[in-house]
């Protein structure tokens, strides 16, 4: 994620993409691209094609085409990107279309390292090199239009898709300067418009993607449609590390509309000439399985190991004074273990890949968060090289961190390149839960201590699961130490002096793990911040106030906490079971407090009342995208706090749809207002995980005040029925 | 076996099995892809189409019990004239993000203004608690639906 | 699969129970003395009795592929797995006699003498012609043979004493063969043939005796493993006196009826396996055969929905209301009539006015299946992810919403 060492500049970007030029993006044009109009003109492409960079394309007609680099997954990034390069390149958003880039190395974000979306960083690495690619493609046009009309460059303004000349009262058009616009340098040197003189950035336009999605006509990927494709349904071994053993061949033939049965060593699929022959076609072939070393493995005995490995000192990630000491001398000592389980992803549009593998290439059309890798994927499956596979990227029916992984698509191209016609091959809702790519369950114990006048005496936190960094990016683990496992606890918004985090990594029988919204701080935040209201409770203080004391020296920490203090009307007096709680923290570079008020009734029953949060992610692009993505995300966050858990008996996965993974309905969902208190001169901030980091602590904090019940497992609901509330 | 399915108003004849849920008819055999495959189960709602102007989940239709009846879909929602207020609300709101469960939204808020054009938070809870969005974009859902029925006069 | 659960649960405080299981069948020191019927028509003819009798709800395998039992019942004296039941000569019924299998069906007992626990209904199977019975005999070995042992059965003593059987067997076998009653139509002795011998219905829908015999009080509707078995006599208010002719064919044959909802837990597996496969005329007979049954003012009043049926939820109910337009009106709708299936329908549904509310707490819990002629009708269970006190509230909405019946379901009813 956003764990990479990247020495070079953010300006490389630019550069690689000018030199990059027209070669790779020729695969831009093949057809099957998920096209977003959002302009009327028509990209017909005749004639010659302007392409400063990789990110922006002008026909003579006068089709603005912006590419995009990264995954449109509801984040709304389809709309913050095209305001950076429009802002720049003097374009209104309903002159542009927007496209997905393909797999191609142009599009690298060179903070991430590869081609990829998450993190919460696509806004954060594209604020410069993104401006400064729309800035030099309209120096290019102005410099055409300059030429032309042989007058200065400074003599001519370009807004709004055309250069003016207003000493002359003339204007030509981009699409009628891009001939000339192609012969123009690319500029060594671009000079991006100061905040004052922003027209789109900082505003809140109707978003690019929405139009289509109140349609129907937005194409995501299960929707795609292929000439000659028949679909599939997939079933892998219901164990991890099983194998195929048996299945009615002759059975699954006889369905009315299967085509094909294909198989691997550990998953079958049956191809149909619609996804209910396929369905059907399962059913009759009555899959039999070799479960393998793991079909005894219960989550019991996964608890019970990372349990055990807890006790043991781990990897050192911070290590300030003395903590162990510290904690001998305070006044008050909390000695905790908190507990967060297994969470599977379960985007509303299941995992899906459509391919057509040929003896020659390769396309594959999918929404995937990592095109490059997907197309490794392919590769590896396949023998193919790279260069000759195409991935169509698609519009995502949520991320949140599955798209990240590939492997559903490498799985698909082993079955299709058992065939030779395209195939769409698609996860039920069952096998997306069941074969998931599992948030790891972290253990955690945790001893923190207060001195008599209320400063940390001591700090130890002991992390205990899974690496997920060592298996995604091998790269980013530093000597056993997975940064993303300490993300949230080893910088805390809080001084400590005498403080000791560690990691043990414990990796769990019978599931692969994978990145969840928020990663890391979705995690340590739950554990820090509901540590810090234990302390504040254990001595007495108001735990905002206590949070103020120990935030101090961090004036961006006080403005989110005086402003959600004030919003939320903390410490006013609460109807009887209500409760509010707080959550402070920084990641993804931004800052946000969170209050959460709930309402706990005599049998159990959780009401969310409402939420506020107070945020500054810095430079404020696309205001009204902030305040959905924090909603949003406090509701993902929320719906796990209160109801989610994978568990594992036998080896299986017991949860298996919306029915038994259970998901937030509207009917639930609390008000949320989103306090901007953005700070324009700090660095820019990532938002996409923000909120979902905030959910658990502020939440758990809540239901403390409520109740005076202290819930240190995840998830919270099943806790407080009537007889435990 | 051939069945007679009225789907936006055409009359478009399939030759499926007789259990074969309408979510797959028309993805795959009619190409109309607006309606999403979300859980299979009718917990999600994202496949929610009208029959007979009444809000159903297509994932567990059988074409069977559909055909005759009157089936309306996403693709052509904007024709009615609840179905495009909704849809501008929604624009107007902001309500989308990633967008896979928003045309069962459409679809259930539409009918739900049909029959209750000036919906209380209550009738609000009640016809779209069955509609899940993994997003998160509720709040606005609710807001969107109070903003159509406020043009509904 | 949600008879295990039911099955667990009657079994609780119930010594015996009805369902026809055998222990060990590996010993084939005999071969058969006569070889099975082969006749196609024999066969055919056999296929149509053996779903009449319901066998394979028992004797499927888990997977629901194949006759070769394995099925676990988790009783609170033990666990019984079903036998297999194909033509197996180790591990199925393939070293079974005419001579022998009658005396099993009809005696419940087992080649070598062994007693069978009185799980099948042989009580009822006792009745059986020996037409019929060999006729099942010859369809079953038919089949392909499949070499499957049941795992071995693990009952506590004095359980495990299969002589313990014979003494039940006195007080509760007849071991009788049906008699037709002159006085009626030929309809009604065909009916009372298939819901007696056949269809052994009085094994769930009559209450038991204490020594869990069947009672006099027949069909008046008892709990069994959890669920009930609704009165099936011709009271108009408790049993099926205010059911059309067309109602009750139509739940018969295909698990639902216009206004009177739809079978569910073992109810559905007896239409899924056994009743949809019936010729109308049979049904007909039965029907005829039913609607005979003397009235018996016994059990729970089915109530017709409300007009305005949420005027006065309680607390609870309002919190159900609440939960049901989450997890449940997608498919069942607050109407009453069921979304988008006619499976899915609640009003009328005896099982939404049962103040008990055995039924509702079953389906809520584990869910319930039944394979329709228009694919499969299903309902997933919820205990997962619902705490009991929601499932109560929904259960409580149910009743109040759908039934007209104001009572408060306890959480604990939901507790495993």
């Amino acid at each position: 994620m956003k764990l990479k060492n990247v020495s070079t500049s953010r300006r490389a970007l630019l550069g690689a993409a000018l030199s990059g030029g027209g070669g790779f993006l020729l695969s831009a044009f093949l057809p099957g691209l998920p096209l977003l109009k959002a302009s009327q003109a028509q990209d017909t492409a005749t004639g010659v094609v302007f392409r400063p960079n990789a990110f922006i394309r002008i026909t003579q007609q006068g089709a603005v085409t912006l590419i995009m680099r990264y995954a449109e997954m509801g984040q709304g990034i389809y709309t913050g990107i095209s305001m950076l390069l429009a802002e720049e390149l003097g374009v209104t958003l309903d002159q542009v279309s927007v496209e997905a880039a393909p797999a191609d190395p142009a599009y690298v974000d060179s903070v991430a390292g590869e081609e990829e979306t998450g993190g919460s960083s696509s806004t954060r690495d594209s604020w410069i090199p993104l401006r400064e690619a729309g800035a030099a493609a309209r120096m290019m046009l102005v410099a055409a239009a300059a030429q032309i009309w042989k007058v200065p460059e400074s003599a001519c303004q370009a807004r709004d898709g055309r250069v003016f000349h207003p000493a002359d009262e003339r204007s030509l058009a981009y699409g009628e300067l891009a001939e000339a616009a192609m012969h123009q340098p690319v500029p060594a040197k671009v000079a991006l418009k100061p905040a004052s003189d922003f027209t789109l950035i900082g505003t809140s336009p109707r978003r690019l993607d929405t139009k289509a999605k109140t349609n129907g006509s937005a194409q995501f990927g299960i929707d795609a449609q292929i000439p000659g494709m028949k679909i599939g349904r997939i079933m892998a071994c219901p164990v991890k590390g099983g194998h195929l053993t048996g299945y009615n061949r002759d059975a699954a033939l006889a369905v009315p509309g299967v085509v094909d049965v294909l198989t691997l060593p550990d998953a079958i699929a049956i191809i149909g000439e619609h996804m209910w022959a396929a369905i059907k076609g399962m059913e009759a072939a009555f899959p039999q399985w070799e479960y393998g070393p793991n079909a005894t493995t219960s989550i019991g005995d996964i608890v019970a190991r990372m349990k055990k490995a807890s006790e043991q000192s781990g990897v050192v990630a911070v290590k300030n004074g003395n903590a162990l000491e510290a904690l001998k001398q305070a006044h008050t000592r909390i000695d905790a273990v908190y507990e967060l389980p297994f969470l599977a992803h379960a985007p509303l549009e299941p995992i899906n890949t459509t391919v057509h593998i040929r003896p020659d290439g390769a396309d594959v059309w999918v929404g995937t968060q990592v095109p490059g890798r997907a197309r490794q994927e392919v590769a590896d499956a396949t023998g193919l090289r790279p260069e000759t596979i195409a991935v169509h990227n698609h519009l995502i029916g949520g991320g949140f961190g599955r798209r990240l992984d590939s492997n559903s698509i490498g799985q698909a191209s082993h079955f299709a390149k058992q065939v030779s016609y395209p195939v769409k091959l698609i996860w039920t809702r069952e096998e997306d839960i069941t074969q998931d790519q599992f948030r790891p369950y972290y253990y955690d114990r945790i001893s923190a201590g207060l001195t008599q006048d209320g400063a940390l005496s001591g700090w130890h936190h002991r992390t205990t699961g899974s690496s997920v960094t060592a298996r995604w990016y091998p790269e980013g683990m530093q000597n056993g130490l997975d940064p993303d496992a300490v993300e949230g606890a080893a910088q805390t918004p809080y001084a400590m002096p005498d403080q000791l985090v560690e990691f043990v990594r414990d990796e769990p029988d019978a599931v692969t793990t994978l990145w969840w919204r928020g990663v890391g701080p979705t995690h340590n935040v739950f554990v820090v911040e509901s540590m810090i209201d234990e302390l504040a409770h254990q001595s007495g203080q108001d735990p905002l106030a206590l949070r103020k004391k120990l935030a101090a020296h961090q004036p961006r920490a006080l403005k989110v906490l005086d402003e959600v203090e004030k919003q939320s009307g903390w410490g006013k007096e609460l109807p009887p079971g209500h409760g509010m709680g707080i959550a402070l923290h920084y990641s993804f570079q931004t800052w946000a407090a969170t209050v959460m008020e709930v309402a706990v009734e005599k049998n159990g029953q959780i009401r969310l009342v409402q939420a506020h949060s107070a945020v500054d992610c810095g430079p404020v692009v696309f205001p009204d995208g902030i305040v959905a993505q924090i909603q949003g995300g406090l509701i993902f966050g929320l719906t796990m706090a209160l109801y989610n858990e994978i568990t594992l008996k036998d080896g299986r996965v017991e949860q298996t749809n919306f029915h038994n993974y259970r998901m937030m309905r509207l009917n639930e969902a609390p008000d949320i207002q989103v306090h901007l208190v953005s700070d324009p001169d700090a660095e820019i901030g990532g938002i996409g995980e923000v909120g979902t980091v905030a959910a658990a602590p502020a939440l758990a904090n809540a239901l403390f005040a409520a109740t005076g019940k202290r819930l240190r497992r995840i998830p919270f609901a099943k806790q407080l029925g009537g007889e435990k509330a | 076996m051939r069945f007679d399915l009225k789907i936006n108003g055409v009359v478009r004849e399939v030759d499926v099995p007789p259990d074969m849920p309408v979510l797959w008819v028309l993805r795959d055999i009619l190409r109309l892809t607006g309606t999403k495959y979300g859980c299979g189960v009718a917990q999600c709602g994202a496949c929610t189409v009208h029959l007979d102007g009444q809000p159903v989940r297509a994932c567990l239709l059988t074409v069977a019990a559909a055909a005759e009846h009157d089936i309306l879909t996403i693709e052509a929602i904007e024709h009615t004239e609840t179905g495009a207020k909704v849809q501008q609300a929604w624009l107007d709101e902001e309500v989308i993000q990633c967008g896979y469960c928003q045309s069962g939204q459409i679809m259930a808020a539409t009918a739900l203004l049909q029959q209750i054009p000036q919906p209380t938070d209550a009738d609000i809870d009640e016809a779209m608690a069955g509609n899940i969005c993994r997003c998160g974009t509720y709040v606005r859902i609710r807001k969107a639906i109070h903003k159509a029925a406020s043009h509904e006069a | 699969m949600m008879s295990f659960r039911y099955l667990k649960n009657v079994m609780q405080g119930t010594a015996v129970f009805t369902l026809c299981f055998h222990g060990s069948m590996a010993f084939a020191e005999s071969a058969p003395e006569s070889g099975p019927d082969t006749r196609p028509e024999i066969i055919k003819r056999g296929e149509y009795l053996f779903r009449a009798a319901d066998c394979a709800a028992c004797h499927a395998a888990p997977d629901g592929k194949g006759l070769t039992g394995g099925r676990p019942f988790a009783l609170p004296f033990g666990t019984i797995f079903a036998v297999n039941i194909t033509p197996d000569k180790q591990t199925g019924i393939g070293a079974y006699t005419d001579a022998e299998w009658l005396k099993m069906l009809r005696e419940g007992v087992g080649r070598g003498g062994k007693h069978l626990y009185p799980v099948m209904p042989y009580t009822a199977y006792t009745l059986l012609n020996d037409a019929d019975a060999l006729a099942i005999k010859a369809y079953l070995f038919s089949l392909k043979p499949e070499n499957a042992p049941a795992p071995q059965n693990s009952l506590y003593f004095p359980f495990n004493q299969r002589w313990s059987m014979m003494f039940w067997n006195w007080l509760n076998n007849p071991n009788e063969r049906f008699q037709p009653n002159p006085a009626q139509s030929e309809q009604w002795n065909r009916g009372a043939y298939l819901t007696e011998a056949l269809g052994h219905c009085s094994q769930c829908h009559t209450p038991r005796t204490i020594t869990y015999g069947l009672s006099s009080k027949a069909y008046a509707g008892a709990v069994q493993v959890g669920w009930r078995a609704y009165n099936l006599t011709s009271d108009k208010q408790h049993g099926l006196g205010g059911w059309t002719d067309e109602q009750l064919t139509s739940y018969l044959s295909t698990g639902k009826a216009s206004g009177k909802g739809a079978a569910s837990g073992p109810m559905a597996e007896a239409v899924e396996h056994g009743l949809r496969y019936m010729t109308q005329t049979d049904i007909a007979a039965m029907v005829t055969y039913l609607r005979s049954l003397p009235p018996i003012a016994q059990g729970p009043v089915a109530q017709t929905m409300a007009t305005d049926p949420d005027h006065a939820l309680s607390e609870t109910a309002r919190r159900g209301q609440g939960l049901f337009a989450q997890a449940c009106a997608g498919c069942h709708l607050p109407d009453g009539r069921g979304r988008q299936s006619e499976w899915a329908a609640l009003a009328g549904a005896h099982s939404v006015s049962d103040p008990a509310a055995d039924n509702l707490v079953q389906v809520l819990s584990d869910g319930t299946a039944l394979e329709t002629g228009r694919g499969r009708a299903f309902m997933p269970g919820f205990s997962k992810a619902y705490t009991e006190e929601e499932l109560a509230a929904i259960a409580s909405y149910v009743l109040a919403h759908f039934g007209n019946t104001q009572t408060e379901i306890k959480p604990s009813a939901f507790k495993n």
